[in-house]
């Protein structure tokens, strides 16, 4: 671990690379998590299907460049499909539990999350899986650190897809309907707005949000029927960390945890990749408690 | 009062379940055919493999039906294997092991797939005395227990990566250096099989005093390793190992492409099962793969033929095969070690038929078989194949190699 | 019909029918002790998930604790645990029968112990937390220990570690591990009982009503709570060691800490009997494994999808499980009178007594 550590004071420029690579990822996971945010925020389910919502995205990209499509186009209709499979995912389980206690909606939606991880390896085996991008790959700074096209397009995308939905939110009838629902959803009632529509609006835009980020994770990483429970964790530590309803928190918290997952894999060794993922999770939560008993709170 | 009635009728369908299966207690041979057993992968995160490995051993059974079954006395068998599916968990497998040899009466077993399993199982097979022929455990671990009963057809575990040190070590001679200054980098999954290999690696390091830089274990759920291979580009080692199965394979592949990884020698196990050559292209050229059998080898038998036939007849066999993965030609391997063992026996009593596995000195189309007073068949060596223009061809040792070594590898410059 | 009698009957009859089963179908004395297991999960989880509402995803971290604990000690006792593990169970060691007794016995303890001394650690970080955040952080710290044990080489790392052989009979073995199963179960049984008749039963109840009032009204929640999960913990703990041992080698993801199968089971057998019960867990857990070991071979892949949808259905339909359906049903039958012509509901007094059970 010290040599490791002492790597990065000798060879600077690895800084670079891990923070690139940090940057990147994490601007994916900064999305799923801002669609967790929504649900979380609008209709108060926790969803542990999250990652797999993402998965499965990542699996209509795979699709799409096996039927020699290049798989970018998946971006166009992953978010269709998912957005689809979600309403369909709403109306037979979801309306049920929304006013139903919480964990209710976090078992439900595990039980989910196992049908969907299940059913993915049932079509497309246990292997993992990528789409190949294509894209060219450069070095900078004389060699020592490389990046790659696809995530610098990745991260672009990312951020295009984020404005878009903050837009739509502030600007369209059913953006305002959602954070009129949001705040406060009897008055939205009263006021005429269907909120069951509204539900099933804001889950699937959520879906829809994840099968972007599938996509988007697929053309860097690889992916594999069992791997949505990680990316779940994640969306639940960014979410937890920054508050809902708070985009600026959701964007620097995913940021950071894509960074502290490349350090957490570089200092102690990548093994302890995934550790970091849930240790953050703990430390958030501990963190959290503190913060609440200050104002003689508790964490619910 | 208490709801009674539920419990009631929960006993009573207990009671009703166990005695309808509780039949077939002596199932080791029905009428003609006799039952081989196996708890194998077919779901979790071995499926892929275990599905070779079935296949591998339906295409053996098939073959040995068609060819008249297996002669015990004046008598001719059919084979049949039971499976059970293990979810690729070493606990399940334990107690479907349990299963087969209690309830289901077998007396012969297949092996499961990976050292894992292997390793929860051969206790069980060795408790009640079954023998156990399995392909697809290779960890040296096994072998050390003083299992009676547990035979492999595979090499073991530490001979994967073996070839390639001595091959680094070779041409660091022949470039005029000393095999102590080769630098090692090692990234290995976290699982029984993959230490194991693992240790192989360390101790032959060690032999010719080379460094290791990097150690690293991946996780389970591995989906990045560009942390590794950061640390692999910063400290420029002239070997980069890596094994963690098919998933292992495809993200170091992935990623040596993609960060550029400029290491002269690269060798990885599980390369053929992950499909990385159709996956990742000219980027997985001068790759090199250990694996435990080659179409392209000289080996023979009277059932499938050559080694090139039996890959012939697989691909044909079933669908969606680009290359024959080696975890299916070993299963069948090992059905055939089971037929001669019967024949040989000429008894189906299981401790005759065990004897005789002991003894098994056959040619197969997988190479020659011959266990070791541990179990682990001691005849066939590793080869190491190169990937060279998408094509594997074995370039070690040299006894079996057909091409000459590309060193150093020319993607990644 | 009198209630208490009938309680008794009723645990005569099960208990006679735990001793029988693995005499009557010796062949299925495995599975049968498997059951005892999951009756044991499904009551354990139930203390906190049932009778005090605070539902945890990651009690199956004491079962994977348990486990380890026992075998470290198992081992450690006569040989260097590091030297054990460093060649993979590379080494063989014969245990000599007293050694593997011995060891076995002061594991078990060792590991009931262990656990409790990390329910009460964890209690105190996370027993700040409410709801939803309870059961990620509970299913965090299942999922990091499985993780970390992966990564800590004493114990053999991803490699796992072989436990001492039984000395004898493998049949003699089966049984042997069959009754400490079921003796395990049944301990845990008696205790609840006994515990959910008493005063910590109310109070841990009331904690599930409503915690803040519980605490206004000057109940200590927090010691409370950390109680409840050290005797989850102390339970899971000993299960732990005896599964271990069952199965002869572990590792740390599949077999120790397997928080997405048993660690789900767990909540899916008690939600399914009927959560808050007594005789609830024990009635999910019986048929949730009778109808896993009968039909689960034979799905190939499909069982696993079955069970999503079996949770999924479970808890949006039937979420007051078999039993709260039938007091749904059968209301005189659990002693409650209803008054036909209001609907109104009332407890008998003797049923009160029961009512926690």
């Amino acid at each position: 671990m010290l040599d490791n550590l002492n790597l990065l004071v000798l060879a600077p420029l690895l800084n670079v690379q891990l923070l690139l690579d940090g940057l990147f990822i994490g601007a994916i996971f900064a999305l799923a998590a801002y669609g967790l945010a929504l649900v979380w925020g609008v209709m108060n389910v926790k969803n542990l299907a999250q990652g797999d919502f993402v998965i499965m995205g990542g699996y209509i990209a795979y699709s799409t460049g096996e039927l020699g499509i290049h798989p970018i186009f998946a971006l166009i209709f992953a978010p269709v499909i998912m957005f689809g499979f979600g309403w369909a995912i709403y109306r037979l389980v979801i309306s049920r539990v929304v006013d139903r206690d919480l964990f209710t909606s976090l078992l439900a939606t595990f039980g989910i999350a196992i049908v969907i991880q299940q059913g993915l390896n049932l079509i497309y085996g246990s292997d993992v899986v990528t789409a190949q991008s294509g894209f060219a790959i450069r070095s900078i700074l004389g060699g020592l650190v490389t990046v790659s096209d696809i995530r610098v397009v990745s991260f672009v995308l990312c951020a295009v897809l984020a404005l878009g939905v903050v837009t739509f939110m502030k600007k369209s009838r059913m953006g305002q309907a959602i954070r009129a629902t949001a705040q406060d959803p009897r008055a939205a009632r009263v006021m005429g707005i269907n909120t069951d529509r509204v539900y099933a609006f804001t889950f699937s835009l959520n879906a829809a949000i994840c099968g972007a980020a599938g996509v988007l994770i697929t053309m860097i990483w690889v992916i594999q029927p069992f791997f949505g429970i990680t990316h779940s964790i994640r969306s639940f530590v960014i979410v937890t960390a920054a508050g809902f309803g708070n985009l600026p928190g959701v964007i620097v918290a995913g940021l950071g945890l894509g960074v502290a997952e490349q350090y957490g894999g570089f200092v102690l060794g990548a093994e302890f990749q995934q550790v970091t993922v849930v240790g953050m999770l703990l430390l958030v939560l501990m963190w959290r408690q503190v913060q609440q008993s200050r104002v003689r709170q508790v964490v619910r | 009062m208490k709801p009674l009635g539920f419990l009631r009728a929960t006993a009573i369908g207990l009671g009703a379940l166990s005695l309808a299966a509780s039949g077939p207690a002596n199932a080791k041979v029905e009428g003609d055919t006799i039952i081989l057993g196996s708890a194998i992968s077919l779901t979790g995160k071995y499926s892929t493999n275990g599905i070779h490995a079935q296949n591998g051993y339906e295409l053996a059974v098939k073959k040995i039906n068609e060819m008249g079954g297996v002669k015990v006395g004046d008598k001719n068998y059919k084979l049949k294997v039971v499976y059970y599916d293990d979810e690729s968990t070493p606990a399940r497998g334990a107690q479907l092991a349990e299963r087969l040899i209690k309830q289901d009466g077998v007396q012969y077993m297949l092996g499961p797939y990976s050292s894992g399993l292997t390793k929860a199982i051969a206790p069980v097979t060795e408790k009640y005395q079954i023998p156990m022929i399995e392909a697809e455990g290779a960890s040296r671990s096994l072998f050390t227990q003083g299992y009676k009963y547990l035979f492999a057809v595979l090499s073991t575990s530490e001979q994967y990566l073996a070839s390639s040190i001595s091959l680094a070590a070779e041409i660091a001679e022949k470039n005029g250096k000393k095999p102590a200054d080769v630098r090692i980098a090692m990234a290995f999954e976290n699982d029984p099989f993959s230490l194991d290999v693992r240790a192989g690696v360390v101790d032959d390091a060690s032999k010719y005093g080379m460094q290791i830089v990097v150690d690293d274990k991946l996780p389970r759920d591995l989906s990045d390793m560009s942390a590794t291979l950061t640390k692999v580009k910063a400290l420029k080692p002239d070997l980069l190992v890596v094994s963690g199965h098919s998933k292992g394979a495809a993200t170091a592949a992935r990623q040596i492409e993609e960060m550029r990884i400029a290491t002269p020698m690269i060798a990885m196990t599980h390369c053929e099962s992950a499909g990385i050559v159709d996956k990742f292209g000219a980027a997985t050229n001068d790759i090199l793969c250990p694996t435990q059998w080659a179409e392209t080898l000289s080996y023979e038998d009277g059932y499938f033929g050559t080694a090139a036939d039996y890959d012939e007849l697989f691909k044909a066999t079933f669908d969606g095969y680009k290359t024959v993965p080696y975890q299916a030609a070993q299963a069948s391997a090992a059905v055939l070690v089971w037929k001669d063992a019967f024949e040989r026996a000429n008894s189906l009593d299981k401790d005759k038929v065990r004897d005789a596995i002991a003894a098994t000195d056959m040619s197969t189309f997988y190479g020659q078989i011959r266990f070791s007073d541990q179990g682990n068949n001691i005849a066939k060596p590793m080869v190491l194949r190169q990937i060279q223009d998408g094509q594997y061809n074995v370039v070690a040792p040299s006894k079996w190699a057909s091409h000459p070594v590309n060193y150093p590898r020319v993607a990644g410059q | 019909m009198n209630g208490e009698r009938t309680q008794l009957m009723l645990c005569a009859g099960v208990l006679a029918a735990g001793i029988v089963a693995p005499l009557l179908f010796p062949n299925y004395t495995f599975q049968l002790a498997v059951l005892w297991v999951m009756i044991l999960f499904a009551l354990t989880w139930d203390i906190m998930g049932g009778q005090m509402g605070y539902n945890s995803l990651g009690n199956i971290f004491f079962f994977g604790a348990g486990m380890y604990i026992c075998a470290i000690v198992q081992v450690g006792l006569y040989y260097d645990v590091a030297e054990y593990t460093a060649h993979f169970g590379a080494v063989k060691v014969d245990f000599t029968e007293q050694q593997y007794f011995t060891g076995l016995a002061l594991g078990l303890v060792a590991a009931a112990f262990g656990s409790v001394v990390f329910a009460v650690l964890f209690g105190m970080i996370i027993f700040g937390l409410r709801g939803p955040y309870f059961a990620i952080g509970t299913l965090g710290i299942a999922l990091a220990a499985g993780e970390l044990m992966g990564a800590w080489d004493y114990v053999g790392g991803g490699g796992g570690i072989s436990l001492p052989t039984y000395p004898g009979d493998p049949d003699d073995r089966a049984l042997f591990f069959y009754v400490l199963c079921l003796v395990a179960a049944v301990a845990t049984f008696a205790f609840l009982r006994w515990l959910y008749s008493t005063r910590f039963g109310l109070a841990i109840n009331a904690i599930r009503d409503d915690e803040d009032k519980a605490d206004a009204m000057g109940l200590h929640a927090k010691a409370h709570k950390i109680i409840a999960w050290s005797i989850a913990a102390f339970f899971l703990g000993i299960s732990g060691g005896i599964f271990g041992n069952m199965t002869g080698f572990i590792e740390p993801l599949e077999v120790a800490f397997p928080t997405v199968t048993f660690g789900i089971f767990m909540v899916l057998m008690a939600l399914l009997g009927g959560k808050g019960t007594l005789w609830g867990p024990v009635l999910g857990a019986t048929l949730f494994h009778l109808i896993k070991e009968v039909t689960w071979t034979h799905l190939l892949g499909w069982q696993w999808v079955a069970l999503g949808l079996l949770i999924v259905v479970n808890v949006v339909f039937f979420q007051q499980g078999i039993l709260g359906w039938a007091k749904e049903r059968w209301p005189e039958r659990f002693g409650i009178k209803v008054d036909r012509s209001t609907g109104r509901r009332t407890v008998t007094p003797e049923a009160r007594r029961e009512a926690a059970e």
